[in-house]
């Protein structure tokens, strides 16, 4: 695959690479209304492809109708060996929502400057997260698309042009149950499939590779969603401390503290703030996805696994059938068939497996780099702050002037 | 940036001290002193080291004399010291903590040991807060002499010696704290916790009690605060000092030098117990308090805290909690001696001097005098209550206010510092978290240059969590203590407030009964008993003199509180100036080193 070009693509995508940038066939979420918990997403296609009937539309689509169509790949067995795109996670403001929930509730003990400033960073994560959710689901259109084999897909199709609501193909409770069931299967023959002898050297590496890397990005995933979760509790309490000094009336007693204390944390919390959010987005979403895109990786290796497994079954039963003299030819067709399955999905796999690698060691490069470019840039505004008001302060002896400039000030950053 | 630049060179020298007072009089360029030294007046000039000090903060604005000498300090620090004689005019009275000093030898003798005397300095160990140096002019001598933290002490040879004795505590009180605590803990490993600490600062001695000893002789006595920074192996152990009592609390050395004619000698070292502090506490608020000065109160008995230390848990709580109480006990100390009316008082220069002072058995919570106080206490809420006093002044009835409100503000600011501090650790723990786990991450990645490029990112984020830690630490002392200590303080203002209205109600008592006895003698006189009458009238001359008297009391209170409250407020003004000035220089280099080791990890991707 080929590095991003950021020229072709208006947005960047963060956490994957090389999208969008075949021209027979573009997707983007242009935008996405948010009504309670249902986001509803207007996908919008653009494409020179004879197959469908207009050369650009766009649907509503639910993020149910993006697990349909994740669900329904995952279930095509021509696709076994391929790796399917993760689907995107549900949409969840729940955090956001409790804060603002219980923001409203203190609202009566807090003055109103620091109610308005903790109702506006409730805002801006608000739209953080609502953000992230459009992108991720983008983004999984976009893989789609850019797969030589899945984009051809008719469900996929359907998806992209069906003007009607989808919601006839979706899932009802009866096959959720079934799914669930179906999961637990799965991961209890993981377990034992795991054990099953690997001919092929390449598999056996991969194997070992993605299953150890998985608990592992697993385990930096959630640390890094702490970490984050920290920095932002950090710029919550400087907007508790800012607002509580913003409106005191100054004083000789409080002069100094007054300002100091109010206009640096002021700034600082605004700061703080967008580097929790960018740490966020570059580290976290990005080990977030990746995790998710391993577990695809596992997918597929599981599948070949079971594949080999039924190949074995079926030469055992091969042998069976010859011993007994019966239903011989079944069998060997049967076996004949696994086989096919079997080196099908091996050879397909490996191809996914080392593009995924390539695709993976590409993202990983830019998110850190943009992430420490974006630390840098906040240090130093962070350092800029501090420095000027120390100047600021220690040349001023007019407080009340020294107050209004800070005032200014601090509005502009 | 040259001025930044500036700026970090005085950061550090602003902590070292200088006080090479020079000996002529001319130093005394004092800043205005205030009008509440009065007398002082001369002998802070005298002392007035502060030149020296101000070079952080004030160097753009002050003028004052010390430019040059501030020059002086701006240079190696080193070099300062080793300045002479020339500039060592001016003692530093400041008890400096040897323990920087590895100069060992050097206590500065206060070349000006003849000039009336500075107050003895507390010691701060430092305690960057306690800078009053930094100030300009403005602060009086006094001030700035206790409250370098660079400990100067004056060499008994008088030689200008100066050896940069103060090597002034890096401007991050972590450093300042490893450096301290490494000769300590060389110190006395043994005599730690069971002392009640003693620490010695002296670099040259490393025996506290040696030190004792020795300075009993000569004027290098030092006494120190110490501090316990690590119970474990710490001399100085404040809190190991397990020592018996329940409820006193081992303490800490204060630590003194000083050039006041009244000290016997110019520096010198004791031993105090907690307790002690809150005995001469309470003696000062008794003989003080009712005139209408703001004594300083000390930190809080905190019973959690002591247990904690005491059965010797080795954690980082009971370690801040050591080092927290350690800078208050040493800030109280240097606003004792800081204020011009109590330094007079002979209770403080024998807190400061006696080697044995008196067990101070009256602070005990469940003493016999701990439960008279209780009862005080509630009375004196009750009548605080009941009084209502009809505000003549009202300058006074604004200040009150200004008071109350101040202090409604600080509680509230503080436990959001306190928050603060805890999410800050709590970062420092995810980040180290998240750094071995990415280490992992990378040790797993197959691609050697995105695990190299991981295992950098392991390494930073490393880094920052002990910068993270740093900063909490800093956000700790250098702004919640001083959260905690304004809030303190401001409960003193409030109690002087309180005895002038007492002093008020003594008065108008005293008028009420006036008017009674006339009212009883002019009964008399027309019910004609002329033998009662006789008593009456006595009564009531004696009356007539008790109301003037109070009268009078009341006036001179209301006097000293307001020129107690305009000098209160001057100095926290100052004060929280230089603090936050030092709080924010040290957010600006923990960014600076963000930067750098971002940087270095965007470097490496060469990938």
């Amino acid at each position: 695959m080929t590095t991003l070009d950021d020229s072709n693509k208006e947005k960047i995508r963060s956490v994957s690479v090389d999208l969008n940038n075949d021209a027979s066939l573009l997707i983007d979420i242009p935008d996405a209304l948010c009504e309670r918990d249902k986001v509803k997403f207007t996908v919008h296609t653009k494409t020179t492809l004879s197959s469908f009937q207009k050369p650009e539309f766009s649907v509503p689509r639910q993020h149910e109708d993006f697990i349909w169509l994740h669900d329904t790949l995952v279930e095509t067995e021509d696709y076994a060996g391929l790796i399917i795109p993760p689907a995107p996670p549900k949409p969840d403001f729940e955090g956001p929502r409790e804060k603002m929930h219980k923001l409203g509730e203190g609202e009566a003990t807090m003055t109103k400057e620091e109610y308005t400033k903790m109702k506006q960073e409730l805002e801006a994560e608000y739209l953080a997260v609502f953000k992230k959710t459009v992108q991720v689901h983008e983004i999984f259109l976009q893989r789609l698309s850019s797969h030589p084999i899945l984009n051809k897909d008719r469900n996929f199709q359907i998806f992209l042009e069906y003007d009607q609501d989808l919601s006839v193909r979706r899932k009802n409770a009866k096959e959720m149950f079934g799914g669930f069931f179906k999961n637990m299967v799965k991961s209890a023959d993981e377990v034992l499939i795991s054990g099953v002898k690997e001919v092929d050297d390449f598999f056996e590496q991969e194997k070992t590779f993605l299953l150890d890397y998985y608990s592992k990005i697993k385990d930096s995933t959630a640390k890094a969603e702490k970490m984050t979760r920290s920095h932002k509790n950090i710029a919550d309490d400087y907007i508790r401390i800012s607002s509580l000094m913003y409106q005191q009336k100054i004083t000789r007693i409080l002069i100094y503290t007054h300002i100091v204390v109010t206009m640096s944390f002021v700034s600082l919390q605004k700061v703080e703030g967008r580097v929790a959010s960018d740490q966020e987005l570059k580290l976290t979403e990005l080990l977030r996805y990746y995790m998710r895109d391993i577990q695809a990786a596992k997918d597929l290796l599981y599948r070949r696994a079971r594949a080999l497994a039924d190949y074995e079954n079926s030469n055992k039963a091969l042998d069976k059938a010859r011993l007994k003299s019966k239903d011989i030819p079944q069998a060997e067709e049967h076996q004949q068939q696994c086989l096919q399955k079997f080196d099908k999905l091996s050879e397909s796999g490996k191809k996914e497996l080392t593009s995924f690698k390539g695709r993976r060691v590409v993202a990983f490069r830019k998110n850190l780099i943009e992430m420490a470019e974006l630390e840098i840039k906040h240090a130093k505004v962070r350092s800029s702050i501090q420095l000027y008001y120390i100047c600021f302060i220690m040349c001023t002896n007019e407080l009340q002037y020294a107050w209004g400039i800070c005032k200014i000030l601090c509005e502009q950053i | 940036m040259l001025f930044f630049k500036y700026l970090n060179v005085c950061s550090i020298n602003k902590l070292t001290l200088i006080f090479t007072g020079s000996t002529s009089k001319s130093e005394d360029t004092d800043p205005p002193l205030d009008d509440e030294t009065g007398s002082k007046v001369e002998q802070a000039k005298e002392t007035s080291t502060d030149p020296i000090i101000n070079i952080t903060g004030d160097l753009p604005a002050s003028d004052t004399q010390q430019p040059p000498t501030t020059n002086k300090i701006a240079d190696p620090l080193l070099d300062l010291f080793s300045d002479t004689p020339a500039v060592d005019a001016k003692k530093p009275i400041q008890p400096i903590p040897d323990l920087f000093e590895d100069e060992g030898s050097d206590l500065f003798t206060e070349p000006r040991q003849t000039k009336p005397a500075k107050q003895p300095q507390k010691s701060l160990f430092g305690e960057p807060d306690e800078d009053l140096f930094a100030e300009p002019l403005g602060a009086t001598s006094k001030k700035t002499i206790s409250q370098e933290p660079k400990t100067v002490t004056p060499k008994p040879s008088g030689d200008g010696g100066d050896k940069g004795a103060n090597q002034r505590e890096p401007a991050d009180i972590f450093t300042e704290e490893a450096v301290i605590t490494a000769p300590t803990v060389s110190k006395t490993p043994g005599a730690t916790s069971k002392t009640n600490g003693v620490h010695s600062e002296e670099d040259t001695d490393i025996f506290a009690e040696a030190t004792v000893e020795l300075s009993l002789d000569s004027p290098h006595n030092e006494r120190k605060k110490d501090m316990t920074a690590k119970p474990s192996a710490s001399a100085p152990s404040l809190a190991a000092a397990a020592a018996a009592a329940s409820l006193t609390k081992p303490q800490s050395a204060a630590l003194e030098e000083t050039t006041l004619p009244m000290f016997r000698t110019k520096t010198f070292t004791v031993r105090r117990r907690f307790s002690d502090f809150l005995g001469l506490y309470e003696k000062l608020s008794e003989k003080h308090g009712p005139n209408g000065f703001i004594v300083p109160p000390p930190p809080e008995k905190s019973i959690l805290g002591m247990t904690k230390v005491k059965v010797g848990k080795e954690d980082s709580s009971s370690t801040d909690f050591v080092e927290r109480r350690r800078g208050a006990l040493e800030r109280y100390l240097q606003r004792v001696v800081n204020h011009p009316s109590l330094i007079q008082d002979p209770d403080v220069r024998e807190f400061l001097e006696r080697e044995e002072l008196p067990r101070a058995v009256n602070t005990q919570a469940l003493s016999g005098a701990g439960f008279l106080k209780m009862i005080n206490k509630a009375t004196d809420a009750v009548s605080k209550m009941t009084i209502k006093m009809n505000e003549s002044d009202v300058w006074f009835e604004e200040k009150l206010q200004e008071v109350e409100a101040a202090d409604q503000l600080f509680r509230k600011l503080h436990t959001l510092v306190e928050s603060l501090v805890v999410h800050r650790k709590e970062l420092s723990l995810n980040t180290a978290s998240f750094a071995k786990s990415a280490a992992m991450l990378g040790s797993a990645e197959d691609n050697t240059a995105l695990s190299r490029a991981l295992s950098q990112l392991a390494e930073v984020e490393d880094k920052m969590e002990q910068l993270h830690q740093e900063q909490a630490a800093n956000d700790t002392f250098s702004f919640a203590e001083l959260i905690a200590d304004f809030i303190r303080l401001l409960g003193a203002v409030r109690g002087s407030f309180d005895h002038r209205m007492k002093a008020w109600q003594r008065w108008q008592d005293a008028q009420s009964m006036l008017q009674k006895k006339r009212e009883t003698e002019a009964k008399l006189l027309w019910a004609n008993k002329p033998d009662k009458l006789q008593l009456a009238k006595e009564e009531i001359v004696e009356w007539e003199a008790k109301v003037t008297q109070y009268e009078r009391d009341f006036e001179r209170v209301s006097a000293t509180v307001r020129k107690e409250v305009i000098r209160f407020e001057k100095e926290r003004t100052k004060n929280f100036k230089r603090q936050i000035i030092k709080y924010m220089e040290s957010l600006l280099q923990s960014q600076q080193q963000v930067k750098c080791f971002y940087s270095s990890l965007g470097m490496k991707k060469t990938m």
